[in-house]
C-alpha cells in the first residue's frame, strides 16, 4: 500500500526565544514551518534552498535529533515522532546521517576501527568475532585500505574522513541516509569523488538518499527528485529534469538563474533579486517570498499558497506554491523589476 | 617510488594516538615551566614522606614527654618539642599523611559527584540544568570555609567528617566547569553522530564527552587539593577537625597558639608545613593549567 519509504507530514520546528527574566517564551524561530514530502524506496530527494532556509533543520528533525515542535514522519509506516526513546534507538538501525564537516564529526579520540565497531556494537549488527570481517569490508567499500583502519582521525584527510563518515553510517545497514550538506565541505575534485561513491552505493546496497544540499550543480548530479524550500516551507518539489528544465516558482526560476554557464559567449538572463531573507521569526504574510517576489500581488501579502500543479504546465508530480504559475506562465504578468 | 614506499612504512609503525600525544605535549610544556616543576617534585616528596616518613622517625609523635617541654631546635629535636615534649618534627612528618590524605580524597569525591552532576546539567540542559545548577549556586553563595565549619558542626569534628565537608564545597566548582566544557563538547556533530546511531546517553556521556573535557577537571582538581588542605587545617584549628592528639598540622597550629610568644617554634614549624604543601599543588596546578592550555604556547 504504502510506496513511500519516508513520509513527512506538516513538520514543524521552532525553537523558543527566551527573554525576560523568568526566561518566558518571548517568540519563535519557525525554522520548518509545516512541511511535508515523500521519499520513494530507492530514489535520492534533494532539499536545496539558500541557508537558514531550514534545510538541515529538516533533516535532524526527522531523525529527531532536534525534537520536532510538531508534525508526523512516518517510516515504513510507523511514526518515528511517537516512539519511546529507547525504541527509537533500535529504529536508528534504518537511518543514518553523513554530516557535513568530517573535521568534526568524528570523535577524536577514536581510531576509525573504535569507530566502526562502536556504531556496530550500538545497533548490535553482527557478532563480536564477525565484525573485523566486516570494518575491513566496509573500509574496501568506502575506499579506503584495511590498514587504514587503526588510525585516529587527524591522519586524514577531509574527503578520507568524510568517507570514514559513510563508512559509519553504512556500519549499521541502513535504508535511508540523510546526507547534510555532506559534500559541501569539500573540495571539488574531492566532492566529485564523495558523490560517484555515494551513486555507487545507492545501486549496491539499494539506499535511498535524502540529500541536503546548496549546490545546485551537486544537486543536479545526483538526484532523482528537488524539493526546493524558503524560510522553513516547500515551494516547489518535482522531479530533477521537470524542475531544472521548467521550473515555475518565481523563487526557483531565481535560485536556478544563479547557476553559472560554462561558456562564456552564452548571455544568460540572471534575476537578481532584492533585499534580504526576512526573519524566520515573524516570517512575511501570505506567501513567504512575497517580500522579494517580483510578481507580488495583493493576493500574496494575504493568502497563502498550497503547493499545487496546473496541468496544461507541468509533469506530473511536479508542484509549486505559487498563486500565479499560470498568469506568469501565460506572460499575462509581467515581473515589475 | 622506493622511496616513497620507505616513508609509508615509518609512518605504519608511529601509530600516534591523540591521548598519549595531547599528555606528551603537556608534559613537555610543564617541563620547560621551572616553577611548576618545583612545585611538583615537592608533592613528590611530600607523597614520599607520608609513606615511608613514619618508618624513620624513632619517636612516637603522640607521646608526652614532660622531662623535655617546649624546647627550641636543637639537633636532638630538629624543630623543637611542644608543651607536652613531643618532637614537633616527627609529628609534621606523622601529620603529613592526613593532610595528604584529607587533600586527595576530598577532592576525589567532590570531583566525582560535582563531574557527575555538571554533565548531567549540561548533558540534558533545560529544567535539569536549572535545577541543579541553582543549588550549585546556593552551595557557592557560602564562603567555603563557614559551609564547611557548618557541615562539621552538624556532623561532628572528625577526620572524615572534615573531608566530607570539603568534598561538598568542592562540589559545585567541579559542577560548574564541567557544565560549561559539556554545554561546548555537546553541541560538536560527533556527539549527533553516535546519537544517531542509537547510543544510549551513557554512552554518550562516559565515552564521548567525559574523555574531552578531561584538561579542566585535571588543572581544577590540582588546584583544589591546595584549597582543601589548608581548609582542613582551618577547621582542625578551630577545633573542630581531627582532635588532639591527632598529629594534624591545624590542630598543632593551635596548640602553639598560647605560646606564640614565648615559643614561636610550636606554631611556626606546623605553619609553614601548611604552606609549602599549598604552595606546591598551587605551583604544580598553575603550570598544568597554563600546559593544558592551547593557546599559551611553550
Amino acid at each position: 500500500m504504502t510506496t513511500e519509504l519516508l513520509k513527512v507530514n506538516n513538520l514543524k520546528q521552532y525553537f523558543p526565544i527566551k527573554g525576560g527574566i523568568f526566561g518566558r517564551r518571548v517568540n519563535d524561530v519557525k525554522a520548518v514551518d509545516d512541511v511535508s514530502f515523500a521519499v520513494k524506496p530507492g530514489e535520492t530527494l534533494s532539499i536545496v534552498g539558500e541557508s537558514g532556509c531550514g534545510k538541515s533543520t529538516t533533516g535532524r528533525a526527522i531523525l529527531r535529533l532536534d525534537e520536532p515542535t510538531s508534525g508526523e514522519v512516518t517510516f515504513q509506516g510507523k511514526d518515528l515522532l511517537s516512539l519511546s526513546k529507547s525504541e527509537m534507538r533500535k529504529m536508528r538501525k534504518d537511518l543514518q546521517i553523513i554530516f557535513q564537516d568530517p573535521y568534526a564529526s568524528i570523535n577524536p579520540r577514536q581510531t576509525v576501527r573504535q569507530v566502526l565497531n562502536e556504531a556496530m556494537e550500538i545497533q548490535n549488527v553482527l557478532p563480536k568475532n564477525k565484525r573485523e570481517d566486516r570494518m575491513l569490508e566496509l573500509m574496501e567499500t568506502v575506499g579506503l585500505g584495511a590498514h587504514q583502519l587503526d588510525r585516529f582521525p587527524h591522519e586524514f584527510s577531509g574527503g578520507q574522513r568524510q568517507r570514514i563518515g559513510i563508512a559509519r553510517a553504512l556500519s549499521v545497514d541502513p535504508k535511508l541516509i540523510i546526507c547534510d550538506e555532506s559534500v559541501s565541505a569539500l573540495d571539488v575534485s574531492i566532492q566529485a569523488q564523495v558523490l560517484n561513491l555515494l551513486k555507487k552505493l545507492q545501486k549496491e546496497l539499494d539506499l535511498t538518499y535524502l540529500f541536503i544540499a546548496h549546490d545546485l550543480g551537486v544537486v543536479r548530479h545526483i538526484s532523482d527528485r528537488v524539493l526546493v524550500m524558503y524560510l522553513g516551507k516547500v515551494v516547489e518539489i518535482g522531479d530533477k529534469k521537470s524542475l531544472f528544465d521548467n521550473p515555475k516558482h518565481p523563487y526557483t526560476k531565481t535560485l536556478l538563474s544563479a547557476i553559472p554557464v560554462p561558456d562564456p559567449t552564452k548571455k544568460k538572463e540572471q534575476i537578481i533579486l532584492k533585499g534580504d531573507v526576512p526573519s524566520p521569526i515573524n516570517p512575511p504574510s501570505g506567501c513567504r517570498f512575497h517580500t522579494r517576489c517580483p510578481f507580488a500581488t495583493d493576493k500574496c501579502i494575504e493568502e497563502v499558497p498550497d503547493l499545487r500543479t496546473s496541468p496544461e504546465h507541468m509533469v506530473d508530480g511536479h508542484q509549486a506554491a505559487c498563486h500565479y504559475i499560470e498568469e506568469i506562465e501565460s506572460g499575462e504578468m509581467k515581473p515589475n523589476y | 617510488m622506493a622511496e616513497t614506499t620507505v616513508n609509508a612504512s615509518t609512518q605504519e609503525t608511529k601509530r600516534i594516538n591523540p591521548q598519549i600525544e595531547n599528555m606528551k605535549t603537556m608534559w613537555r610544556k610543564l617541563k620547560t615551566n621551572r616553577i611548576a616543576m618545583a612545585g611538583g617534585i615537592l608533592i613528590l616528596f611530600f607523597i614520599v614522606v607520608s609513606i615511608i616518613g613514619p618508618y624513620f622517625t624513632s619517636l612516637d609523635p603522640n607521646a608526652p614527654d614532660v622531662s623535655s617541654r617546649l624546647q627550641g631546635p636543637s639537633s636532638e629535636h630538629w624543630f623543637g618539642t611542644d608543651h607536652h615534649g613531643r618532637d614537633i618534627f616527627t609529628r609534621i612528618i606523622h601529620g603529613m599523611s592526613i593532610t595528604l590524605y584529607i587533600g586527595f580524597s576530598s577532592v576525589a569525591i567532590g570531583m566525582v559527584v560535582g563531574v557527575l552532576i555538571g554533565i548531567i546539567a549540561g548533558y540534558y540542559g533545560k529544567r535539569t540544568d536549572a535545577i541543579l545548577m541553582r543549588i550549585m549556586d546556593v552551595f557557592l553563595a557560602f564562603p567555603g570555609i563557614l559551609l564547611a565549619l557548618g557541615i562539621v558542626a552538624v556532623l561532628g569534628g572528625s577526620i572524615n567528617n572534615v573531608i566530607i565537608a570539603i568534598a561538598i564545597f568542592s562540589i559545585p566548582v567541579f559542577a560548574r566547569i564541567v557544565r560549561g566544557s559539556t554545554l561546548a563538547v555537546r553541541k560538536l556533530e560527533y556527539i549527533d553522530a553516535v546519537r544517531a546511531l542509537g547510543a544510549s546517553d551513557f554512552r554518550i556521556i562516559f565515552r564521548h564527552i567525559l574523555p574531552n573535557i578531561l584538561s579542566p577537571i585535571i588543572v581544577q582538581a590540582t588546584l583544589r587539593i591546595a584549597t582543601a588542605v589548608l581548609t582542613a587545617s582551618g577547621l582542625s584549628f578551630l577545633g573542630l577537625g581531627a582532635q588532639p592528639p591527632t598529629p594534624e598540622w591545624g590542630a598543632m597550629l593551635a596548640a602553639g597558639r598560647n605560646y606564640m610568644w614565648e615559643h614561636p617554634h610550636i606554631a611556626l614549624f606546623p605553619g609553614l608545613a601548611i604552606v609549602a604543601v599549598v604552595l606546591a599543588f598551587n605551583l604544580f596546578g598553575d603550570g598544568v593549567r597554563d600546559a593544558l592550555d592551547p593557546k599559551i604556547k611553550s
